[in-house]
């Protein structure tokens, strides 16, 4: 029994989920069968932009045990709902492919291998079209596929006055092109979804982050009420953004097939389908320029940014604006403009990937920074720390630092640990010899939360609960993907409520049972929900509390009022709704203000050693200090910051999706490249701990944060070992060889 | 279903070839059970996992022996085959990761007789034979550049199955150097491997033997870079004419993996290094 006013926070209780993932227990979507359940496939388009004529069906072929659907079958309006009305479930006849692999049409039936058969006797009839490709083909609007500029979205952001005078008084200037390839989320578990359709209500179970998305998007899709549709989190192999929007494509699918088959329709994505046609992060184009004065200092910013957002809306407006608020970086800059835009292409929509923008433009000024320091003869890290935003200084948005910076906390950390002996975990086989070698820095800060006012609009709900039983329930939407949300709202809600971790349960999200808590996106589950767990259980415990006076119980014993409450009375749960912190305010017309309620800062250091032969890089150290704000659970925590370094590190210098003709070439792990363990060096974590007044004892974010800045690390080691400048993500070993046969840096 | 057999000696699995050759012959099954994801499986398998008289390792008369279907795990725990053959090791224990190199064969390797065969170059500058048989026609030994035809091609009929793998031991004085270029450092495809043998004659090149994989259609030594090292003394010209050699002899391409000019540049930077270090050995 614990003691009232035991803190769980901190320490690095047992992950509730643990257990059932490593003996094998716990169920993903593929182990759930139903009676009578089909099997879905996604017929997919061939040709990266064209209008559909026809799909025929071979009559050849025995079809009378599949059932097919196609955009004729939908009866309500044909587009996934998000934030624009422009993707279609399945392409229309007569309407217009807009990328490859773009869904047209739908079968399933109870043999998979039929089904699997049956794929091979559908054959598409399509005019093709013209296909834009790239960023500069968007732009060049020959062929238009949105609006009359092919710009999905575009943000402007300034400050101060006259820039043209000051980059004309500024002693340097330092100008540079940074582009950021595709990178695909590759989690563990490929996309699936299961839907059945009971008394006219829909009820889909699989593999997601954010079950309220697809509930909107089967409410318009179907034309149904709230109670009509429910969504259920199944567990969940891995996100890392790629199940944030995606999936309602998928539900809508099962949910069409299994309404025209009358039966249970399973659709689960083998990897080869899932890495061509899903969501990845967004290429993007900076050009970056700075003007510093002879005493070391930045004084005027011109950043032009061009994400390529693929053929669809999707979530890319966010994603832009979060990628423009963060390309000036953790840096003073009196005089400054930000130009962004989204562009439309031929390729399958981009999307949510960790960091959502901010590693793109992180790459392209961390890049900056370094250039800045050596043509001003000045040390990276001392630079760095002269132009840093500090306590009380004004971000780009014009935000004032209140409270909650680290910027030289976490440079002086890395730093300090850099002065250690390196652990020696890995490096270059000792056989490759005149090895190069050099070391890279980064510093930067990532946006806790949703950008702008946007926690303002989602008012996330979450309620804790005594159940019937006289168990602790915590209920939110915000799922666990196996980055750890259950196990941290445990340890919140147990240290508010004061009983055990073993006493509070996390209720498994479905829409039916759960208020909506917003999405699991945007580091935002601990910060955020995290927050809204710890007012409920506050709210809950008060109440509890209240009940015992009037029953005269020992108010001491929450555990106790429970049972008690759930005996006499039953069910007795609290609800709360987020309220943004006092004084953070944010126009998202000319975006001035708080972007962000509070940020999360970092400092990574690199050393990396370059085979002169092959060009293959061996990062040899990393020294990556994240503030948290605070570690709810340090191992969780230490496991963030870990694997989105290996991230960070697999996008610089590894992962590259390949596309020809606006068609993914390298669908398989095989060949879609991601670091393994052998290519990870011990990482040297720091955690560092400035707290958030307005966080759950004091928590920020963690989970995007390490993704933003590793790869400007390696590519600032790669110029001091090479002495040339590498300015394009991935920096594999083919484009090293390129560069350095090119000109002087 | 497909049917499935399981002979218990060579024999038995020659005759069941020859009988049924429609049927897949199978070791490991490391590169067979991928292929199922885009082809169609075969009527019936013939599986040599485990078949005693193609397993293990021996040496005899001037060469070691290694039975198709012994496993990379095996090898690689064979102190004949590192200290006689340690690029073969070394090649060896890059191939996919630990859970590959216990199914993998060597026989399978050849079988398959892919361009990113990670074995083949390494037998082609060792100057393999493979020992093959058929029940009617009985053995053969194939030197391995004659049992390597070309793209996933070798030399094997229809009634045929690999047997063993005999690579002669080298004099004293000869040096191996092997180099595998992966997309990453386990789990891996090679962009280009590259496999050197050589010995000298004081400043004279004696024996050269160059072989390289996923430069060509198929793995292959590179006779005319040989012959430009051939009785040569080794010095800085003749290796940078070695070097000019071997980009106009090797048509690697772009693929997902890499491209034709890295390719190219990786091989001449590679054999420049091991030809060095045969020249300081
Ligand atoms: C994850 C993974 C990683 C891999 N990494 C590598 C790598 O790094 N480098 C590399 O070179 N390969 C790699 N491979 C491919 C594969 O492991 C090797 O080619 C291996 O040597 C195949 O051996 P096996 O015994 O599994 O062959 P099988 O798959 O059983 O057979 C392969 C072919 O050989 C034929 N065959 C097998 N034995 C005989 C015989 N005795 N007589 C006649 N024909 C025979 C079969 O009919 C078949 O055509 C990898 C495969 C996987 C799945």
């Amino acid at each position: 029994m614990t003691k009232p006013g035991h803190s769980f926070v901190g320490h690095s209780v047992n992950r509730v989920d643990g257990h059932a993932k490593v003996s094998g227990r716990a169920i993903y979507v593929d182990d759930i069968s139903m009676p009578g359940m089909l099997h879905g496939r996604t017929v997919r388009s061939k040709v990266a932009h064209g209008t559909l004529k026809d799909i025929v069906f071979d009559a050849a072929f025995d079809w009378s045990d599949i059932t097919t659907v196609t955009a004729k079958d939908i009866t309500g309006p044909n587009f996934v709902a998000l934030m624009e009305e422009d993707q279609p479930a399945l392409v229309p006849m007569g309407g217009k492919i807009m990328h490859h692999d773009e869904p047209v049409a739908l079968i399933c039936g109870p043999d998979k291998s039929k089904v699997d058969a049956a794929m091979a006797h559908i054959d598409q009839q399509v005019d093709e079209l013209p296909a834009v490709l790239s960023i500069d083909e968007s732009r060049a609007a020959n062929t238009l596929l949105y609006g009359d500029d092919n710009i999905f979205k575009a943000y402007t952001l300034e400050k101060g006055e006259g820039l043209d005078e000051a980059f004309a008084a500024a002693d340097h200037i330092v100008e540079g092109e940074y582009f950021t390839g595709a990178q695909e989320q590759m989690y563990i578990e490929t996309q699936g979804m299961i839907a059945h359709w009971q008394d006219e209500s829909l009820h889909i179970t699989g593999s997601m982050q954010c079950p309220y998305y697809i509930h909107n998007a089967m409410k318009s899709l179907f034309g149904l009420e709230d109670e009509a549709v429910v969504i259920s989190q199944a567990v969940t192999g891995g996100g890392f953004g790629g199940k944030e929007e995606y999936p309602s494509m998928l539900a809508a699918h099962v949910a069409l097939l299994a309404k025209k088959a009358g039966a249970p329709v399973k659709i689960i994505y083998d990897r080869s389908e899932d890495v061509a046609a899903t969501t990845k992060r967004h290429p993007c184009l900076v050009k970056h320029r700075l003007g510093l004065n002879a005493h070391g200092e930045i004084v005027a910013a011109d950043v032009d940014i061009t994400f390529d957002g693929g053929a669809y809306v999707t979530l890319s407006p966010v994603v832009l604006s979060r990628g423009v608020l963060h390309s000036i970086g953790p840096y003073k800059c009196p005089t400054l403009r930000v130009v962004g835009r989204m562009m439309a292409t031929n390729t399958p929509p981009h999307g949510a990937y960790r960091g959502f923008g901010a590693p793109q433009t992180t790459f392209a000024y961390e890049r900056q920074i370094d250039k800045a320091a050596r043509v001003l003869g000045m040390d990276p890290v001392e630079f760095r720390l002269r132009n840093r935003l500090n306590l009380g200084d004004e971000t780009a948005t014009g935000q004032i630092l209140k409270n909650s910076v680290a910027s030289e906390k976490v440079v002086r950390e890395v730093m300090a640990q850099a002065e250690k002996e390196p652990p020696n975990d890995i490096c270059m086989p000792k056989a490759v010899q005149d090895v190069k070698r050099g070391r890279g820095f980064a510093l930067y800060y990532h946006g806790a939360g949703f950008t702008g006012s946007g926690e303002d609009r989602l008012k996330g709900r979450v309620a804790v609960a005594v159940n019937k039983q006289g168990e602790f329930e915590v209920r939110s939407a915000s799922t666990d993907i196996g980055q750890g949300a259950f196990t941290i709202f445990t340890q919140i809600a147990a240290t508010t409520l004061g009983v055990d971790v073993a006493n509070v349960k996390v209720v498994q999200p479905n829409t039916k049972m759960v208020p909506d808590s917003g999405p699991t996106v945007a580091s935002r589950t601990c910060m955020v929900v995290g927050g809204i767990v710890e007012q409920a259980a506050n709210g809950l415990k008060e109440k509890l509390q209240a009940y015992g006076e009037s029953k005269g119980l020992d108010c001491g014993d929450v555990l106790a009022l429970a049972e008690a409450h759930a005996k006499d009375v039953g069910e007795l749960a609290f609800e709360t709704t987020y309220k943004s912190p006092p004084g953070i305010h944010f126009d998202d017309q000319t975006y001035r203000g708080d972007a962000y309620p509070c940020y999360g800062w970092a400092a990574c250091l690199v050393d990396v050693a370059v085979d002169p032969d092959t060009y293959e890089v061996t990062v040899e150290r990393c020294i990556h200090a994240v503030d948290v704000g605070k570690a709810v659970h340090p191992i969780i925590v230490k496991g963030q910051i870990e694997g989105g370094t290996m991230q960070a590190l697999g996008w610089a210098l590894w992962e590259s999706v390949l596309y020809k003709n606006g068609k993914v070439m390298n669908p398989s792990m095989t060949d879609c490249i991601i670091p393994t363990a052998m290519e990870a060096p011990e990482l040297e974590t720091i955690i560092v701990e400035e707290p958030y007044p307005h966080g759950p004892h004091g928590a920020k974010g963690v989970g995007e944060i390490p993704m933003d800045g590793p790869a400007a690390a390696v590519a600032n080691a790669l110029q001091d070992a090479l002495g040339k400048s590498f300015d394009v993500v991935p920096m594999l070993p083919e484009t090293i060889a390129e560069v350095l046969k090119g000109g002087p840096a | 279903m497909a049917d499935f057999l399981q002979p218990q000696t060579l024999h038995a699995a020659l005759e069941a070839r020859a009988a049924h050759p429609d049927y897949l012959p199978i070791a490991g099954c490391t590169d067979v059970m991928v292929g199922f994801s885009h082809q169609a499986q075969p009527t019936g398998f013939i599986d040599l996992f485990g078949l005693a008289e193609i397993q293990g390792i021996c040496a005899d008369d001037g060469h070691i022996s290694i039975g198709a279907a012994t496993t990379y795990g095996d090898i690689l725990k064979d102190p004949l085959v590192y200290e006689s053959f340690p690029v073969l090791s070394e090649a060896i224990r890059e191939i996919g990761a630990v859970q590959i190199q216990e199914r993998g064969t060597l026989g399978g390797n050849l079988g398959t007789c892919s361009p990113v065969g990670d074995t083949l170059p390494v037998l082609l500058a060792l100057d393999a034979q493979v020992h093959v048989a058929s029940s009617k026609r009985g053995s053969r030994l194939v030197p391995i550049n004659d049992f390597i035809v070309g793209y996933r091609k070798n030399a094997l009929a229809e009634d045929e199955l690999i047997v063993e793998i005999k690579m002669p031991l080298a004099p004293e004085g000869t040096q191996q150097y092997w180099r595998k270029v992966g997309t990453r450092r386990a789990q891996s495809i090679s962009k280009l491997m590259m496999c050197v043998v050589g010995r000298l004659n004081g400043k004279d090149v004696e024996h050269i033997r160059i072989a390289l994989g996923a430069v060509a259609a198929a793995p292959m030594r590179v006779e005319k870079t040989e012959a430009v090292l051939a009785g040569q003394a080794l010095h800085e010209e003749t290796i940078l004419a070695a070097q000019d050699t071997l980009a106009s002899e090797i048509t690697p391409i772009d693929d997902v993996r890499s491209s034709a000019v890295y390719r190219k540049e990786v091989a001449c930077n590679l054999l420049g290094r091991f030809l060095n270090d045969l020249g300081g050995a």
